[in-house]
């Protein structure tokens, strides 16, 4: 499958701790982090989730040369049914051998699981997927590994 | 500061409000920020004319970020091993969420020391929208 280069830079630590609300010093101030536990900036537990920028295939951003699923003129800018909807995120697992820091130089590769169904009341027939993501480091150690479970549902889940 | 396992029991508790009235613009923060443009997220007139929900509705990972903040918070930086979680119910613009970590082991593997936790995340209304769990390492 797909490996993905994914450089870690201190710009986007500090953009991604603005998005998740987390003010704290150890993702956006280096003097500050020096003197932390973890001896300089990291980048907080959920931030590989953001390999999706350097991915140059990935499509749930749009593109120039592309038609995009998302509204415009009308409430989408393509015919019939976008291939993602319906697709919702399920379940996000990480483990973690160190946490990563700026400068860091990520290869992720991206791996299909196991692929399962459920019958539900909300939201009719369930197909859940697994992705398995790992991040190695530029020493080519396992850095991090993500488990990415989606789901299809039949009908957008019910509010009840 | 890391946890102290010898501070720490079975059943300890933390907790914290991780957002209040969860702003669209903060899901468009995060759209930008993870690279998940996703219109169900951030294009009210997609989600509600095509794909049928009643309005955008944040990135579960947005909602695995905010608990990740109560964590960190409670278990010190770069001290996690494990953190998982299960999406529930969807979260809306508007939301206030609650994130709460719970003791339920206190172990020793090869010399380091670890705390095992279960996570939940609630609304307003009290309905948990993430369940998981995490593991960190901690001082003596």
């Amino acid at each position: 499958m797909a490996k993905i280069t994914f450089p870690v830079e201190a710009s986007h630590i500090m953009m991604f701790a603005r998005a998740i609300g987390d003010t704290n010093p150890v993702y956006h101030d280096a003097a500050a982090a020096k003197d932390t536990e973890a001896g300089g900036i990291i980048a907080p537990p959920t931030f590989p989730a953001s390999v999706a920028q350097f991915d140059p295939d990935y499509h749930l951003r749009p593109r120039p040369d592309q038609k995009w699923f998302g509204s415009a003129k009308g409430p989408t800018g393509i015919e019939g049914k976008p291939a993602s909807s319906g697709s919702l995120h399920a379940e996000h697992h990480f483990e973690y051998h160190r946490h990563i820091r700026p400068g860091d130089v990520l290869t992720a590769e991206i791996k299909p699981g196991k692929v399962w169904e459920k019958e539900s009341k909300r939201a009719g027939k369930l197909t859940f997927r697994d992705r398995v993501t790992e991040y190695r480091d530029q020493d080519g150690q396992l850095v991090i590994t993500a488990h990415s479970i989606g789901v299809t549902t039949e009908r957008p889940v019910d509010q009840g | 500061m890391a946890l102290k396992a010898s501070a720490l029991k079975v059943g300890d508790t933390h907790s914290e409000r991780v957002v209040e009235n969860l702003s669209r613009t903060q899901i468009i923060q995060y759209a930008g920020a993870s690279g998940d443009y996703n219109p169900l997220h951030t294009d009210e007139v997609y989600t509600t004319q095509v794909a049928g929900y009643p309005t955008v509705f944040a990135h579960g990972m947005l909602t695995m970020g905010l608990t990740g903040k109560m964590l960190t918070n409670y278990v010190g930086d770069g001290t996690l091993t494990k953190f998982g979680v299960r999406f529930t119910n969807q979260v809306w613009p508007g939301d206030t969420l609650v994130s709460k970590a719970t003791v339920v082991a206190l172990r020793e593997e090869g010399g380091h020391h670890y705390v095992d936790l279960t996570l939940s995340t609630t609304n307003q209304d009290g309905k948990e929208v993430v369940s998981g769990s995490a593991s960190a390492r901690i001082d003596p």
